[in-house]
């Protein structure tokens, strides 16, 4: 696997599988635990597939209590547990391990409360993000995170990775959108964060478990924020004649005071392909297409229509369609959430990544696209959520060719250095997972590493909980818990004044 | 005794190394506007950060502001007035309800408090707007987390662990907050005379509703002629603020008094008042008396609250009113007495959340925990927490607990 570094498989765990199969079918009853290698196939790899690997065995459980036991079996004995959802992270978040039981969370998968007045639903984590919003739909009322893989993603793997969406630019991420959450440590305490009221009641740690990619609890229930949905939605459709035309379009809607409810860029390159594709009506004779979504009532949408089309003509926009109808909006919407299977229709194989830098370095990042696929050989599409600086390159390559897929990997790894470099960040909204790890310390010297692992030590003292992950390099707990002594000095002789 | 007054991060750092090595406690501080809240502290030295003050960084466009934690929030504020944006969150000065004067506080302890306003139901608090902190950690070692873009999932979200600690895991050096356009337009509608139950229903029909309310507030009567320099007058006002560009402001408030038609009499505030009303309401103004009577913060389901108020006062003399549609309680008590134990047992049989004991006399602080009591698992992962930062107990010690 591309030289990735797992941690070693525990022999003693490896030796006694058998008994801890027929444990685990005490604990977890039924159909709920799978240990032959053609059944646990399905659950091999998650959404990034360049990775695969069997897991120990596979359990499902379907109580609180169920996972609570499974957590403290095997942290009695040193196990190690990887929690999975539906198993849709782009990042192997929820790539099994050799020697560890696969937690999967899908069987969780019903809707505990819905609240109107207090605009609350509580759901089990196996519940898919849409699902949350089928059962509110009829009253009017939705889920406002969104990610693209929103059929199929579970709320519980949102938390874990802090989700976000089309929509997260006006609406916020899972994080400010989650209000509570019932989780179970590796000790198998059972632990609840929050609630339908607001604000912690002391650390946030409903804050630290959102994105902790399922390192630290294994989440049993989510109780989220629902809100009423807006009254109509129109886009506009923005052709640019330069990437740096459209950038200074996004900044001076920003600057204007407009926040919209989706605002989102393709280069072009994702242009053509998505327009080959599905046909959505795009121009094909600019290099960059903006798509502004503004939402509410429909004199306000009308209202900023109006000035999002003022601004984007001072920029020198060649073309602006503003759609009519709502089958106009979701035409213009379709190229861009076709963007990756058309992608995938021009190149055998494609490796999505996902920086966020500050919106004003676009033009130089993009440049420095260009100058890296050229130094690889290797063609790259972007589509990125313009209003929050997220960008999704995807890297055309065939996996056939041997030595291909380590030089697309090499590439992303030199465009999030870039991202790193102009004051931006790794991972925007797919986690660090497997597939950022080792690059963390682009971003973290060892002290901001070793503070993250010191949250961890907290919760998982013992580093069973989805190791691998996250952390390029594990240190154990007693080692960090050491105090550092400075310069060989036990105390400063004098008190410091200024 | 001594007071460090740091100017820069590297001597913050050698100051909390020197507190470390000596095993010799801190107390945090910026302009102690907040002070009051808490377990009265006794430490030997105090680490003052109001001299560790600058903005560092402000780019209207890419809507991001990083400020040294000293900075005063007043100016902050001001700048991105000038520069038609604000802190969405709206954090609450806590000068007035405790007896200190208004416009002091600095940013480091906005996070520290976690702070927000009455648009918390809209916007969120300041640990929905952190984007990245660098501090010192009480074994002495200076780190940072995050950055200053809004999409980041790059390992722990550290600031929102830092957010509400009070200054018991760490010391902010630097704090970037993500900022917001300001409205264009204000409006807020009242609904007059209502019973708290009636106003709870009124708040949970607007907030049900596509009209987008930033703020739902219900003003007993009596307590609503404590806020906007009375301008409200004496009956009860429940108040619904509407924001945003001024077709779309009209057309909701349009909406809203169709929906609300027959709730009660409704008046439209408008301008320079409805942001008076909203200020007073932020700030607990209606409390702002000058005396040590016990007040309360309780965070809680909105649909309960004036249920447990009502159980409340057939055992206590309170006063109260509501933010948050209900979401947030401030309760006064009338007879000197916190009554904590009596609050926190109806609380829990009302759906739960926190109460906080956010003024009180220092013997009612030192012998009450001001901070909710967790449950013992809960509260082993937060001494766990402390321990992994803060070993020595050298900041705020005691303050928590």
């Amino acid at each position: 696997m591309s030289g990735l570094a797992m941690p070693k498989p525990d022999d003693a765990t490896m030796r006694r599988r058998d008994e801890i199969v027929a444990d685990m079918r005490i604990i977890v009853p039924g159909e709920g635990v799978v240990d032959a290698a053609n059944s646990m196939r399905a659950f091999e790899s998650d959404g990034l597939t360049a990775y695969r690997q069997l897991p120990l065995v596979v359990v499902l459980p379907q109580t609180v209590a169920q996972v609570s036991r499974v957590l403290k079996y095997c942290n009695d004995r040193n196990i190690r547990v990887v929690p999975r959802g539906s198993g849709t992270s782009l990042s192997g978040g929820a790539l099994p391990l050799e020697d560890a039981v696969l937690l999967v969370m899908s069987r969780f998968n019903r809707i505990l409360g819905i609240d109107f007045p207090n605009r609350v639903v509580v759901a089990q984590p196996g519940v898919t993000n849409l699902g949350i919003t089928t059962a509110v739909e009829q009253e009017g009322f939705y889920y406002a995170p969104d990610p693209s893989s929103q059929i199929a993603c579970s709320i519980g793997g949102n938390v874990a990775e802090n989700s976000g969406g089309v929509h997260c630019l006006k609406y916020g991420l899972t994080a400010n959108n989650v209000l509570g959450i019932e989780m179970v440590l590796m000790n198998g305490e059972v632990v609840r964060l929050g609630g339908s009221h607001l604000d912690a009641e002391g650390y946030d740690l409903l804050g630290v478990m959102t994105g902790s990619e399922g390192l630290l609890g294994v989440v049993t229930e989510v109780t989220v924020r629902i809100l009423k949905k807006p009254e109509t939605a129109r886009a506009l459709l923005i052709g640019f004649p330069t990437s740096e035309q459209g950038g200074q379009c996004v900044a001076d809607i920003i600057g204007a005071g407009i926040i919209p409810g989706g605002m989102e860029m393709m280069d072009r390159p994702a242009i053509h392909a998505a327009e080959d594709f599905v046909h959505a009506g795009y121009p094909l004779d600019v290099e960059a297409l903006l798509i502004v979504e503004l939402d509410g009532p429909g004199v306000e949408v009308d209202h900023l229509i109006g000035l999002v089309e003022a601004i984007a003509y001072k920029n020198g926009s060649t073309t602006c369609r503003i759609s009519q109808s709502e089958q106009e909006r979701l035409s213009f919407w379709a190229g861009r959430k076709a963007a990756f299977p058309a992608v995938g229709r021009i190149s055998p194989d494609y490796y999505c990544m996902d920086g966020t830098i500050p919106r004003k370095e676009l033009p130089r990042v993009l440049a420095g696209m260009r100058e890296l696929s050229e130094k690889y050989g290797l063609g790259v599409a972007n589509v990125f959520h313009a209003g929050d600086g997220n960008l999704h390159p995807l890297i055309l390559y065939d996996a056939n060719v041997p030595g291909e897929l380590d030089k697309a990997e090499s590439f992303g790894a030199d465009i999030l250095r870039l991202c790193v470099k102009v004051g931006g960040v790794l991972t925007g909204e797919h986690g660090v997972g497997v597939e950022k790890r080792d690059l963390m310390p682009e971003m973290f010297t060892q002290i901001d590493l070793d503070q993250q692992m010191r949250v961890k030590c907290a919760f998982d003292p013992n580093h069973l909980l989805n190791p691998g992950k996250v952390f390029p390099q594990l240190r154990r707990c007693a080692e960090l818990g050491r105090m550092h002594v400075h310069r060989g000095q036990v105390a400063f002789p004098d008190i410091p004044r200024f | 005794m001594t007071t460090f007054t740091p100017t820069t991060p590297s001597e913050v750092l050698s100051t909390v190394a020197w507190a470390v090595a000596e095993g010799s406690p801190l107390e945090i501080l910026g302009h102690g506007s907040k002070r009051g809240i808490g377990r009265p502290l006794q430490t030997e030295h105090t680490l003052d950060l109001s001299k560790l003050s600058d903005v560092t960084l402000y780019e209207p466009a890419e809507l991001v502001l990083s400020a040294k934690a000293g900075t005063p929030l007043a100016g902050i504020e001001k700048l991105l007035a000038e520069n038609g944006q604000q802190l969405a969150f709206e954090p609450m000065d806590y000068g007035p309800l405790l007896g200190g004067e208004p416009g002091k506080g600095t940013i480091g302890g906005v996070l520290g408090a976690n702070l927000s306003g009455p648009r918390r139901l809209k916007a969120g608090a300041a640990r929905d707007h952190v984007l990245g902190i660098n501090v010192v950690s009480g074994r002495g070692e200076a780190f940072k987390s995050g950055g200053r873009v809004v999409k980041n999932v790059t390992g722990y979200d550290m600031s929102k662990l830092m957010a509400n600690s009070w200054g018991t895991l760490a010391v902010f050096t630097d704090v970037t907050f993500k900022v917001l356009p300001a409205a264009e337009t204000e409006v807020t509608l009242a609904i007059r005379s209502l019973l708290d139950d009636a106003a709870a229903a009124a708040m949970a029909l607007a907030l049900g509703s596509s009209a987008e309310v930033s703020s739902a507030a219900h003003l007993p009567e009596r307590i609503a002629a404590r806020v906007a320099s009375g301008s409200l007058g004496s009956e009860a006002a429940t108040l619904l603020r509407v924001e945003g560009f001024g077709p779309s402001v009209a057309y909701r408030i349009a909406a809203l008094k169709t929906l609300l038609g027959n709730a009660g009499p409704l008046e439209e505030i408008g301008g320079e008042v409805s942001r008076l009303i909203w200020r007073d309401v932020r700030d607990c103004r209606p409390f702002a008396d000058g005396s040590e009577k016990p007040v309360w913060r309780i965070s809680m389901t909105p649909s309960q609250s004036h249920q447990m108020v009502l159980t409340l006062r057939m055992q206590a003399a309170v006063s109260a009113f509501y933010d948050w549609q209900g979401g947030l309680v401030w309760l006064r008590m009338e007879q000197g007495d916190p009554e904590a134990a009596l609050l926190r047992g109806l609380l829990r049989k009302h759906g739960g959340g926190h109460a906080t004991l956010v003024r009180a006399a220092p013997s009612h602080r030192a012998a009450l925990p001001v901070f909710e009591p967790q449950p013992p698992a809960l509260a082993a992962l937060s001494v766990r927490l402390k321990q992994e930062f803060d070993p020595k107990n050298i900041f705020n010690p005691g303050r928590m607990a």
